[in-house]
């Protein structure tokens, strides 16, 4: 037995044609590797299931609530509710799903400690930043689609129950751009929240900062009081616009409405991207 | 190769680390020794580009880490083997890192296989053993067959068979030719692992010698003797060309041995009450190296040179 007996082999020297390392910085394979990582944690699947339900679920709810008391509506008031906002409007409650979702593709790297298991094997961070950025939208917007049709044809069934022709088909005009519409909006949500996940490194924090901006932002904004209140309104209520058919009175315009709810996530992960090549993982 | 040049990191008023110049070489294990708290793991963190130094630079095969295209083909580290996200199975876990280095599936299950793993491939970490933990983020180390490996604290709460396969396996991996870096707290598993020692302490470079050298320096043995005609045993030792002195009401003799001293006694008839031989361990080494560095002290049980180490 010779000494070198005592030292086990590592068998780790690998088949050497298969192992080049890449010439240059390779955004597919980062792109792949956010891929793999998206599908293969259970929350993931979860919060699609969580959007889906409570969206379509809870449009059902408010166009049974519009058709059941269509007749005791004033006038005045029914001017107010256009058919394919009514019957997305659940999406208000089903938003905080795709927000964790947005959040967790980031900030779950930095509440487990896997951001430096990553960022050994990612060191360019905004390649990283944008990988998972780039998978998070496709995603978000395919879940969009995915929650939005269904709400949308569902809710058109029951406000045909008023027997008042509220209903309208995709074919009439601005209705189908208005339920892409809603697909656009879950993807800045799900931006959202992962822009606040980036900048705030904190699950818990990230989700609320977020839920502050789609959820009491708007309602807070209702109670703001004269002309300079209905514009600051306006623009708190600004993502909700372009899933109107036609525009209501007091909101912004479909894709106007959609910039300004976009800067949002744009400015907070612009701030985020400076910071994270800044800040130690 | 692993090259430090002047690395410093300070957080608020504390340098974590001052000004470290060091050279990791290959082919050989180098211990990265220090006591908790010493600047370990910052230095290695800034090693990866994880954390931004102050001052100075840390290079990697002559580069900078953010610099290396698929540094998994490069660089194999494992910091924290709890620095992943437990909701994964082991599998995607590893495939997810070898995919962002444009290394094949089939690489992911070698891995597993070499350390072990195969058979809980499909199951969630979190249902891990810090000992299974551990080897996936070994087997995470492997997946670009890297020429330079990277452990900090490897045997912390590991099993002894655990500890055992992690030595065999860093010292396989020197004999291949890599550079293996390597922190501990432990000077004697660093003492069983380390051809090289990189010491420090207060995140200041305290030593740089292979780990022969330094035990030779600090297993330099001597002999204790109580003897009521110390002065006169002492004179006679002197003669003989040893080195005695009076240190806390013994005669410290150096180079010699119990034998000798105890027979130059009886030749001369002279009492004597206690003779034993003193061994300063290594660890004793370390910590009167590192006494004035470490950061968590514990006066009450500061242990110095103990006699009669088995």
């Amino acid at each position: 037995m010779t000494t070198d007996d005592t030292v086990a082999p590592s068998g780790m020297t690998a088949d050497h044609h298969a192992l080049v390392p890449p010439a240059t910085d390779r955004f597919d394979h980062i792109v792949r590797s956010e891929w793999t990582k998206f599908w293969s944690v259970r929350s993931t699947m979860w919060t699609f299931i969580a959007l889906v339900v409570v969206t379509v679920g809870i449009s059902a709810l408010f166009c049974l609530g519009v058709a059941v008391s269509w007749e005791d509506i004033p006038e005045a008031d029914r001017a107010q509710i256009e058919p394919v906002a009514q019957s997305l409007s659940g999406i208000f409650f089903g938003q905080p799903a795709i927000i964790v979702l947005g959040a967790l593709v980031i900030s779950a790297e930095y509440s487990t400690g896997g951001i430096r298991t990553t960022l050994t094997a990612v060191p360019h961070r905004l390649h990283l930043l944008a990988a998972k950025a780039l998978v998070l939208t496709v995603v978000a917007f395919v879940a969009g689609i995915v929650t939005m049709f269904p709400a949308f044809w569902i809710g058109q069934l029951v406000l045909a129950t008023a027997d008042a022709g509220l209903e309208v088909s995709l074919g009439d005009e601005g209705v189908l751009r208005a339920v892409i519409g809603g697909a656009l909006y879950v993807t800045a949500c799900g931006l959202l929240g992962f822009a606040m996940g980036a900048l705030l490194r904190h699950t818990a924090g990230a989700i609320t900062a977020a839920i502050g901006i789609v959820f009491i932002l708007p309602i807070a904004g209702n109670f703001l009081p004269g002309d300079w209140g209905d514009d600051v309104n306006k623009v708190l209520n600004a993502g909700a616009a372009i899933m109107q058919a036609r525009q209501i009175e007091g909101t912004l315009g479909p894709w106007e409405g959609y910039a300004i709810f976009s800067l949002w996530w744009i400015v907070l992960l612009v701030v985020a991207a400076v910071l994270i090549r800044r800040r130690d993982a | 190769m692993i090259e430090a040049r002047g690395l410093t990191k300070r957080y608020g008023d504390t340098l974590a680390v001052d000004d470290l110049t060091f050279t990791v070489p290959p082919g050989v294990v180098t211990g990265f020794l220090g006591p908790n708290g010493a600047g370990k793991s910052t230095t290695m963190r800034m090693i990866l580009g994880l954390d931004r130094p102050t001052k100075g630079t840390a290079l990697v095969n002559g580069q900078l880490y953010g610099q290396l295209k698929g540094p998994l083909h490069y660089v194999g580290a494992l910091l924290d083997a709890k620095d992943v996200h437990k909701g994964r199975t082991a599998r995607a876990h590893l495939l997810a890192l070898a995919q962002s280095n444009g290394i094949p599936r089939r690489r992911v299950d070698e891995v597993l296989e070499l350390t072990g793993m195969a058979s809980v491939a499909k199951k969630r970490i979190k249902g891990f053993s810090l000992g299974m933990s551990q080897r996936l983020g070994i087997a995470a180390t492997l997946l670009g067959d890297p020429g330079v490996v990277m452990f900090d604290e490897p045997v912390n709460g590991l099993d002894p068979d655990g500890i055992l396969w992690i030595r065999n396996f860093m010292r396989a991996l020197a004999a291949e030719g890599r550079t293996v870096f390597v922190s501990s707290h432990l000077m004697s598993e660093m003492a069983q692992t380390a051809d090289h020692l990189i010491v420090i302490g207060k995140g200041r470079l305290l030593a740089d010698l292979p780990t022969k050298q330094l035990i030779e320096q600090s297993e330099t043995n001597h002999v204790r003797v109580r003897s009521p005609q110390g002065d006169q045993l002492g004179t006679l030792l002197r003669d003989k060309g040893l080195k005695a002195e009076q240190v806390e009401g013994y005669l410290e003799v150096h180079g010699g041995t119990c034998e000798q001293v105890g027979d130059l006694a009886a030749e001369h008839r002279l009492t004597i009450h206690e003779l034993f031989e003193e061994r300063a361990s290594l660890e004793a080494a370390f910590m009167e190296m590192t006494r004035d560095s470490v950061v968590y002290h514990a006066d009450s049980f500061e242990a110095t040179t103990e006699g009669e180490q088995p």
